[in-house]
Parts: structure tokens; sequence; C-alpha cells
């Protein structure tokens, strides 16, 4: 392997900050900086918002962010063409105005279009609208030989299904074509649900007719209100719904910083502060319908910039996994109920039901139920996860690898069953050896 | 002088530097329409690109190089004098090189004060015929004391920073306003790599709200963070017996 040694090498994380790596970081500033060979492998990092080490490349990695120029719109139909850098935030300020909204949006809206390619990013509306993928057209792909490919559903189909979802390891996506939404106002009609266990979550989840919704959980609850949550359902509101006096439905209300619901606790993460806080805000929340604006909907935790830290410098783990429908309720009292036993419960734990599965080979959202988790880096969280890793094997389920620091490998064959298919295309375009991460070591993948 | 109204036009001469790009779309917010001029234009097409589509204004592409001798030529090439020219071109070379090259000194000097200041030259007398326009250079802290980690360059900003005050000054009775910009450390494609303290590091899109500000509030010499104000009135009362001995 040839080392860059021309470049310096930075202390890179993801969003968890665990781990922390040092790697040499390349700016992509022109298509061409990435197209050519390097001569050792390398991995594109989008905003770093993936949570463990998929965007950590050892030795090389592509920083993405300097490519971020949108390269047409079409104001009729809403097909944007943009590079790979731009970020959501961008999509939200330029075309939020003009009536256009990412059909699907993560709970951040600061990820890359190719970070959110890579990952097929799931938002509240995956059980109607699917995941990222499903609105991009398609995309410029550089395979490190030179050659860029431009991929769709009729061109180089392989490369572009295995792209969707695969993490960067298919090759450099340089830009994209994608499908926006058309919104009428920047205001979200927001339900809110209360629901007193696991079984009522599950009915709200199932029977839902909004385009979005989503459930907090309360992890720490056990015995008669294991489960207990708050279900938010979503609609983009009309015009007509606003009150009177808006002079313009589509303009975006800042208030940064107040869109938090609440103040987190300055204190250490621990067992009784967790619950307290859990408690807290399962109390907050009131039954009802109301006008929120988008950000305070879809992006709660961006106007706390930096809250990451909130965990301190030993960052933290992402755990999500889905579990296919059948089976859903079993396997969720049963990982639920671990959880709460190890007293390690997760600030925001977040419950939702997919639609059908992606098209993407690698792609993490199947017909099922998931649940997003964090927990403090310990070694006690390390073996609760272990633990977890087991229920959800058996229960048929897998991880989100955009969020993974630390699974099981065993997981990853049982979990993904078109990983051959997956590795198939990487072999074919000759792949494996110019494209890996941290995370594709450590998993084989 | 009182607030002048928003900028209709800008060109932006090294379009494709990273401080005068934030600066075009700063501009472009406000309404101005883009003329990005570089030596690669080819290369700036999607950037003006983008700029259209973000702002909804036009922009286009120029060559310009600021070793051409004949800066009328190209400002005749124009369709239009702009309301407002900036001039980001630079070049912070390697001042070790510079040191053994006289190649590579000159072309230090060349970017920085040679070029800018012919072509902001040419500029101001066709502003100064019309009575209206403002100039915006982007010189350097570094020329407010030569060191020796940095004096070619900084030497080279000192002289451009001399330039930019003595033409302010003969057209103040004009309706020409100019504008001297010490940015302090931006980060930037110039200083990649380089380990910038992160409170006194500006980035370019700071650089492009302040620039913007002092156009329309008709201000001289601006810094893009306060605290640099600061920092170079200390630097500047070390005597020089002890300066000379520092590295900084
Ligand atoms: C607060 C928060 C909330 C989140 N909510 C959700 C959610 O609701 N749903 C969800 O699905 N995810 C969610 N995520 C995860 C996040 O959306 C994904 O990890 C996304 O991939 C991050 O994009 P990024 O641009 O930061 O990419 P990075 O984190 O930098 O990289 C992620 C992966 O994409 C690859 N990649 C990035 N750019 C390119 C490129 N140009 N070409 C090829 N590969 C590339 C990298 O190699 C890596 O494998 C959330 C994250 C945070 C921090
Ligand atoms: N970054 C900082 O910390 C900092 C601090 C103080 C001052 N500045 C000044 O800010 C300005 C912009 O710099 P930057 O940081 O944005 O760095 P940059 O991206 O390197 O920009 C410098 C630009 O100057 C252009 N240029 C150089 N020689 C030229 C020539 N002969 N003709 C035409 N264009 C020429 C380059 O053109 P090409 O793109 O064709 O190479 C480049 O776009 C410079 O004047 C710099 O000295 C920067």
């Amino acid at each position: 392997m040839v080392l860059d040694r021309s470049l310096p090498t930075t202390r890179l994380s993801g969003w968890s900050r665990y781990p922390v790596l040092d790697c040499a970081v390349l700016p992509v500033r022109r298509p061409e900086d990435a197209a050519m060979p390097a001569g050792h492998p390398v991995i594109a990092r989008g905003n770093g918002r993936s949570y463990g080490d998929a965007s950590l490349g050892v030795p090389t990695t592509l920083a993405m962010r300097p490519l971020d120029r949108f390269l047409a719109f079409d104001e009729a139909t809403g097909v944007l063409s943009c590079e790979a850098g731009v970020l959501l935030s961008d999509i939200v300020d330029v075309f939020t105005p003009r009536g256009w909204f990412p059909a699907v949006t993560p709970g951040t809206r600061f990820v890359t279009v190719g970070g959110a390619i890579a990952a097929d990013v799931h938002g509240k509306n995956h059980h109607g609208a699917g995941s990222f993928g499903a609105h991009v057209i398609d995309l410029d792909l550089a395979l490190g030989d030179g050659r860029i490919v431009t991929c769709s559903r009729d061109a180089e189909a392989d490369l572009f299904l295995a792209t969707l979802g695969g993490m960067g390891l298919t090759g450099v996506i340089l830009a994209a074509r994608l499908r926006l939404q058309p919104i009428r106002t920047a205001t979200i009609r927001q339900t809110t649900h209360r629901v007193a266990d696991l079984d009522g979550a599950l009915e709200r989840l199932a029977g839902s007719t909004s385009t979005y919704s989503v459930a907090w959980i309360d992890c720490l609850a056990s015995g008669a209100s294991l489960g207990r949550s708050v279900v938010m359902d979503g609609e983009h509101a009309e015009p007509e719904e606003l009150p009177a006096g808006i002079a313009d439905p589509l303009a975006r209300t800042r208030r940064r910083g107040k869109t938090v619901p609440f103040d987190f606790p300055a204190l250490a993460i621990s067992g009784p502060t967790v619950k307290a806080f859990n408690a807290l805000y399962y109390r907050r929340h009131r039954n009802g319908t109301g006008l929120v604006d988008l950000d305070s909907y879809f992006y709660p935790l961006d106007a706390l910039l930096e809250w990451h830290r909130i965990y301190g410098s030993k960052g933290f783990l992402q755990y999500q996994f889905v579990v296919p429908l059948a089976g859903a309720r079993a396997a969720l009292v049963r990982i639920l109920g671990a959880i709460a036993e190890a007293r390690s419960g997760s600030f925001l734990a977040v419950l939702k039901q997919f639609g059908p599965e992606g098209e993407g080979h690698l792609s993490f959202p199947m017909e099922g139920l998931t649940l997003a988790l964090d927990f403090p880096a310990s070694p006690d969280a390390l073996a609760l996860l272990d633990r977890l890793d087991d229920l959800v094997l058996d229960a048929g389920g897998r991880i989100y690898l955009a969020k993974d620091a630390r699974m099981k490998p065993a997981l990853l064959a049982a979990g993904y069953p078109r990983l051959p298919l997956f590795r198939a295309v990487r072999a074919r375009h000759g792949l494996e050896d110019r494209f890996q991460s941290a995370l594709s070591r450590r998993l084989g993948l | 002088m009182s607030a002048a109204t928003p900028p209709r036009s800008v060109l932006v001469l090294g379009g494709r530097s990273d401080i005068g790009l934030a600066i075009a779309h700063r501009y472009a917010a406000g309404g101005a329409s883009v003329v990005l001029a570089a030596r690669d234009p080819a290369d700036l097409a999607r950037a003006a690109t983008d700029i259209e589509i973000r702002h909804k204004v036009s922009a286009t592409v120029v060559p310009f190089d600021a070793v051409d001798p004949d800066p009328d030529r190209f400002l005749d090439s124009l369709a239009a004098l702009p309301d407002t020219v900036v001039c980001a071109v630079g070049l912070l070379g390697d001042q070790t090189r510079s040191e053994a090259d006289p190649a590579a000194a000159t072309a230090v000097m060349e970017a920085n004060y040679l070029g800018p200041a012919r072509v902001l030259g040419a500029v101001a007398n066709r502003m100064a015929a019309r009575g209206t326009g403002c100039i915006v250079g982007i010189s350097s802290v570094a020329g407010d004391r030569g060191r020796a980690s940095n004096y070619v360059y900084g030497s080279a900003k000192a002289g451009f920073t001399a330039f930019l005050s003595g033409l302010r000054n003969r057209l103040a009775r004009t309706g020409v306003h100019v504008v001297t910009v010490k940015p302090g450390f931006v980060r930037t494609r110039m200083t990649e790599g380089m380990p910038l303290p992160g409170p006194i590091t500006a980035a370019p899109a700071e650089v492009g709200e302040a620039v913007y500000r002092a156009d329309l509030k008709r201000r001289n010499t601006i810094h893009v963070r306060p605290v640099w104000r600061l920092i170079m009135l200390v630097i500047g009362a070390i005597p020089e017996p002890i300066f000379k001995r520092l590295s900084l």
C-alpha cells in the first residue's frame, strides 16, 4: 500500500465521536480530483453525520463537501441536479421558498446528498415514500480508475443498486439528479398521541394514514408501562390552515435555539437522569393537533448544534435495528426488557414502522419496526449491545451500518441477504481494492 | 457617507478563489448580477450556474489573468462596467522558495501587488469618469509588518494596501469608494493543511458578509474578525530591536 506522505493526517470520527482514527484527508474540489486512481484504498466522506466509522478512510478519506454546486433545477418538475457535497440544508434553504422540499429527509438536515444516497437514508415518511434512493433518478459515480459512469435503473443498473445504501464502497458519487416534492407551506400540522404502552404504540404506527409518523419511546419504562410512547404524526399544512396575516406561507420562521422543546440536563448521563428526563418528556407532550414549522418538526436536534457533546469526549454509541413485522412485537418486548434491565437507557429512542424494502442491495429499511437508541460509550454499553445483537439476529432483523461502530460480523450476512449481490458488483468492477473504510474492514464487507 | 443602494452588479477578479466566490454569492444574494473573472474560466462554469440557481441572478465567467500588462483590453471586453469590482487575486507562495528563486518571488509580487494594482487602477479611472462605483481590494494583515515567515507576500500586500489607501484618497471627492480588506486567517485553499487557530480564523462566507456590508456602509478598511485589529495593534507596537528576534 502506498501512503499519502504529502497529506497531513487528521483525527477523524463520525458524529458519535467513537471511534476516532488518524486519516489523511484529501479535499475534492473538482470531479477529477476523485476520479483519478489513488493507488490505495480511499473512502468518500460527506458531512460526517454517520455515527460510527463508515466515513473514515484509512489511510485516505476524500472530503466531498467542497463539491457543493447546484447544476440544474427544473421549476416545473422539481428535478434537481447537484454535486454530491451539497447539504440537504442548502436544498431546504434554497427551495422551500420556491415550494419544493426533499422527498425524504433524515432527522438532521446537515447531511450531504452523497451521504444520503450512500446510506439510502430514511425519514418519517418511509412507510409511504420509501427511502432517499427511491427519489434519485441517476447519479455520476467515479470508479477510482479514471472512469466516471452515469448510472440509473436503466444504465449500469447493477452499480446503481449497489450504490444506494452502499456506504461509499462502490465508488465516489460526484453528482445526482433527485426529485423534490412540492409543498405549499413551510408548516407542518402535527398530531400528538400519548400512548401508555407498546401495544398502543404499535397499533398507532401500523394504522397511520399520515404522511409522516414516528414515535418517541421511553425505553426505561417497564412493567405495564413498557413501551409507553409519544407518537407524532405530521402533514404538510395547506395555506388555508395558517393563521391570517402570514404574508408568505413558504417563508421559514428562523427561531434557532428556541425550537428545542426543553433544556437538556447538564448533568452526567446516568441511569437516574435519563429516567427523569424520559418521564418528563412523556409528560410534557399533550394529545392534540397543532402547527409547527418545518425545522422543529423534522430537525429538532439541529437546533442544538453540537449536541453530541452532551455525551462528553468519550463519545457514545448509536444503535438502530429493524425487525420484520411478523414477530416484531415479541422481539421489541425482549429488547426493551433487556435495555430497561441494564438501566442504561437512551435519551432519544425513536420507533418507526418502515414500508416495503428499498432497492439498494445494502439498503437498511425493510418492512418492519425500527428502533434507534443511543448510549454513552462504555464497556457496559458494548456488552448490552452484544446482547441486543443476538436478539435482533433471532428476530431476523438487521443493524443500520450508518450508525454502527461495533456490531458482531455474523449479523451482517444474516441481516443483509443481498450481500452476495453487492459483493459481486464490487468484484465485477474491481472496486474491492479501491474503496475501503474502517467500517468495511471491520466487518469484512 | 450614508449607506449606498445595494449594488446591481459585481465583477470578481480571482473568481475561483474561495474568498472571491463567497463574496460573489453574497452580492448575488443581495440581487446583484455576477461576473467571475479567472484564468481557467471553464472550471468556473459550474460555480456560475450554481449562483444562478441559488440566487436567481445572472452569472457569467470571463477569462482574466492579472499578469496581463494591458488591463484596458480586459475591461473593454466586458459588457458593462459593474457597480462594484472586487479583486481577490493573490498568491501566498512559499517563502523559502521566494528567498532562493527570484522567479518565484516575482510571481508572488506580481500576483499580490503588480497585477491587482494595475487592473484596479484602470477600473478606478473608468469609475471616476462615471462618477459612481465601489472598488474592493483583498489585501492582508501580512502587509502591516514584514515577518521572516512571509515577507515577500507581506511586502507585496503592503504595496497593495498603500495603493488602495492612495486610491481612496484620490477618489474621496468623487462618488467612487474604495474598501481595503485585511481578512486575517481564512480557511481556504490557500491555507489548506495549515494549523489555523479556530477563534481567529474566519470562514469565506464571513468575508463575503463583511465585504458586502462594507460596500453598503462605505467602510474604508475592514478586518473580518474584529480581534485582528487588536492583534495587529500589538504586533505593530513591538519595538524593532525585540521584533527582529521573534519568530512569528
Ligand atoms: C442527528 C442525526 C439524525 C439522523 N437521523 C437519521 C434518520 O432519521 N434517518 C437516517 O437514515 N439517518 C439518519 N441519520 C444518519 C445520517 O443521515 C446518515 O449517516 C448520512 O449518511 C450522513 O450523511 P453525511 O453526508 O454526513 O455522510 P458521512 O457520514 O460523511 O458518510 C456516510 C456514508 O456515506 C458515504 N458517502 C458520503 N459521501 C459520499 C459520496 N459523495 N460518494 C460515495 N459515498 C459517500 C461515506 O463513505 C459513508 O459510508 C442521522 C444522523 C444524525 C447525526
Ligand atoms: N486565506 C487567508 O487566510 C487569507 C488571508 C488574508 C488575505 N487573503 C487574500 O485573499 C485573497 C483570496 O485568497 P483565498 O484565500 O481565497 O485563496 P485562493 O483560493 O488561493 O485564491 C487566490 C486566487 O488568486 C488567483 N490568482 C493568482 N494569480 C492570478 C493571476 N495571475 N491572475 C488571475 N488570478 C490569479 C487564483 O487563481 P486560480 O484559481 O486560477 O489559481 C486564486 O483563485 C488573496 O488575495 C489572498 O492573498 C487570504
